[in-house]
């Protein structure tokens, strides 16, 4: 805390409260926190990386600069593209045009870049109409080509898939429905293990001993059998947005016994506590007691079990995806991007197929640590 | 001791129930019943089922009937070891699994084993040698273990398998082995391909148990009574293997049973990566293709696998432990 202090203090004026105790004292239990997460450096990057994978999310369409579900036959599993920053001297981006052959040995289908074609990349550019944070009609995306150039003439950063689609395009748009499903997902968990969790704490006695007991039965049984045959029984014939919400469903109640089991431990920890105890007896009602004493005052561990169920989330959603029995296609998540790096010959051939892994490993990672700190934050009078 | 044993089979009991339950719901939860779904798939392959042999199938399946009547009536089946016809195989389902189970719960068993036989050293050294490049190279591998979803980790080694050493590292036999008899040839050729899928489950597994031992440890570390064994003159090993240790080993110990559940579960989708003869890729075909059966009866022998373990982990934590053993409950 000692950073926090002013470098010198003038002798006469009274003792100013920004001395470090004493602005301790008086700080918030919030701000106490925020003191500590701030100590926590790869929290601090994780919570910036983790801001930015949301903000992704929000403006997956502007980032994108092609239909992801445009296929085209003539660009089916492009290499990712070079791009050239300078032209010259001059900061003027450019991407060469390429080639399609077959090579005449494997029958494979080959790209060759054509230098001597230059393909200006132009930010703000028009592309496919959309609407900005679904409100705002618009047809400008980051980056893009010029309107009216063909296949052969256009970008395709990370390059294609199978089908011809833009592989960077597609994983701005897995990235919204992956994390959202994931957020979604852990807020469905987080309501069952807060309300179990605090029933089975808040009463103790044969309430607690039945819930205890189904958490570890639940425990001890490997889930993601149970999981892919409760996914494989969904309707065949089910919209995008029903499955979405069902495989939300599922892979919720993968989470929740961790986050009951937090919040059980706090409700014990502190249902003899003082002020627990006066507000009983100046007679609150018990949800009164539950929901405005003692909710706030572990509110900060369970936003950082949270946190820390969120990875669990996203990676049982890519995975039941990668299986094919999450989400199907057309929608787009991670999972369904991964499932067609799913042989070892296909990857072979074409590397870039599995880069949407890579997205996968950083989320989970930026939410690991940030987890850690915030758990570290939420108890700040600790140590 | 013997209350604490009773109690953990007592919940292995009831755990086995709750997942012969959700079993059946698999098996109940597509539209159409068994018989409905039998004649369709005999029919598209062009034979034809007989009104009779159907109605067989209906009475000895109870169908018609409310859910616990066809639940008890499948449950009898299942203790004297019928577990239907496999629709897709027109095998009947133990036929169909044969090996698959056993090679499952090797597979996992020795992701178990790695896991702590890797942990465990690591997890002292790195407490030991708190700060060390040892410790921050342990730290990383860890970090990496507990971000890589294992079926991506298998993915990516493939990947280099094939493009560094040109070879297909997946599987757990060698091609020659693949539909051999049982031998000692073969049962060599299954433990030199047991390493790699060993290592990718266990990974996230030893990443966690690492931490785990590394912070119980050094919380140990600091007691004075480690302080008065030094003083006593103590080899620094022997000092730090006989009491802080043991003592850190316990929550340690007490995490193993959900352990396998979890490499259990992870094993289904490594398999169907690496191709390994699991019962993983059956299941997904089966449950691709609405086999129900044979889809319902792999999640309940998997789950009674691995409750079995559990319970006999628990039981050595009570022989390793005397503080369980001797606990009042």
């Amino acid at each position: 805390m000692a950073v926090l202090a002013p470098p010198t203090t003038p002798a006469h004026e009274p003792a100013p409260l920004a001395l470090p105790e004493q602005r301790i004292f008086v700080a918030s239990q919030w701000q106490l926190m925020w003191w500590r997460f701030r100590k926590h450096r790869l929290a601090m990057v994780s919570s910036v990386i983790v801001i930015g994978f949301y903000l992704v999310v929000l403006g997956a369409d502007f980032l994108a600069y092609a239909d992801p579900d445009r296929s085209e036959a003539q660009r089916s599993l492009m290499p990712p593209q070079r791009v050239y920053f300078f032209d010259g001297w001059r900061f003027a981006p450019y991407v060469h045009g390429f080639k399609g052959a077959r090579d005449p040995n494997t029958f494979k289908r080959v790209y060759v870049a054509d230098p001597t074609q230059k393909v200006p990349v132009r930010f703000f550019a028009e592309g496919f109409e959309y609407r900005f944070l679904g409100l705002i009609p618009t047809t400008r995306h980051l980056i893009g080509v010029d309107r009216g150039r063909d296949a052969s003439t256009t970008i395709f950063l990370l390059g294609t898939d199978l089908q011809g689609r833009d592989l960077w395009s597609r994983l701005m748009y897995g990235t919204r429905i992956s994390l959202t499903i994931g957020l979604l997902g852990v807020t469905m968990s987080l309501v069952l293990g807060v309300v179990l969790g605090g029933l089975s704490g808040f009463y103790g006695g044969i309430t607690d001993t039945i819930i205890q007991r189904t958490i570890e039965i639940l425990r001890s049984i490997p889930t993601i059998p149970l999981w892919m045959g409760l996914a494989a029984a969904l309707p065949r014939e089910w919209t995008i947005l029903q499955v979405y919400f069902a495989i939300t469903i599922i892979i919720s109640l993968l989470g929740w016994t961790e986050l009951a089991r937090v919040v059980r431990g706090r409700f014990l920890a502190m249902r003899e506590e003082d002020f627990v105890v006066s507000a009983r007896l100046v007679g609150c009602s018990q949800l009164r007691t539950i929901f405005v004493h003692m909710v706030p005052s572990f509110m900060s561990h369970i936003i950082a079990a949270t946190t820390l169920a969120l990875p669990a989330m996203i990676i049982s959603e890519t995975a039941l995806s990668f299986l094919g029995l999450g989400l199907r296609p057309p929608a787009i998540s991670w999972g369904v991007l991964l499932q067609q790096a799913q042989n070892v010959q296909t990857v072979a051939i074409s590397p870039w197929l599995m880069l949407p892994a890579v997205p996968v490993i950083i989320a989970v990672m930026a939410f690991n640590f940030l987890g850690d700190g915030l758990r570290d934050a939420a108890d700040p009078y600790g140590r | 001791m013997l209350a604490y044993v009773g109690r953990r089979a007592l919940l292995a009991v009831f755990t086995v129930w709750a997942i012969s339950v959700l079993s059946f719901a698999i098996i109940q939860l597509p539209p159409g019943d068994y018989v409905t779904s039998y004649i369709a798939q005999m029919a598209s392959t062009g034979s034809v089922v007989s009104e009779e042999e159907a109605q067989q199938l209906r009475i000895q399946y109870g169908l018609g009937q409310p859910y616990y009547v066809q639940y008890l009536k499948w449950m009898n089946l299942v203790v004297r070891g019928e577990f239907g016809m496999s629709m897709e195989w027109r095998r009947p389902v133990t036929e169909v699994i044969g090996d698959r189970l056993w090679l499952t719960m090797v597979v996992s068993l020795a992701a178990l084993v790695l896991t702590w036989v890797l942990a465990l050293p690591i997890g002292i050294y790195s407490a030991v040698r708190q700060y060390s490049p040892g410790d921050y190279a342990a730290t990383f591998v860890g970090f990496i273990g507990l971000a890589v979803p294992n079926f991506l980790l298998a993915l990516v080694l493939l990947y280099f398998g094939f493009v560094f050493l040109n070879a297909h590292v997946g599987g757990l036999f060698s091609p020659e082995m693949q539909d051999a008899e049982w031998s000692g040839a073969r049962v060599w050729d299954l433990m030199k391909h047991l390493p790699m899928p060993a290592l990718i489950l266990g990974l996230a597994g030893t990443a966690q148990q690492i931490r785990i031992m590394r912070a119980n440890l050094l919380d140990e570390l600091r007691k004075p009574y480690v302080v008065t064994a030094r003083s006593k003159g103590l080899t620094e090993l022997r000092l730090i293997l006989k009491y802080p240790v043991r003592v850190a080993l316990n929550p340690f110990a007490s995490t193993i049973g959900y352990t396998l559940p979890y490499i259990v579960s992870g094993s289904i989708i490594v398999s169907l990566v690496l191709g390994l003869p699991t019962v993983g890729p059956l299941l997904l075909k089966a449950l691709i293709a609405q086999d129900m059966f044979l889809a319902g009866t792999i999640v309940l022998l998997l789950g009674l696998m691995t409750v079995i373990g559990t319970l006999i982990s628990d039981i050595l934590l009570v022989w390793i432990d005397p503080r369980i053993r001797l606990e009042e409950t």
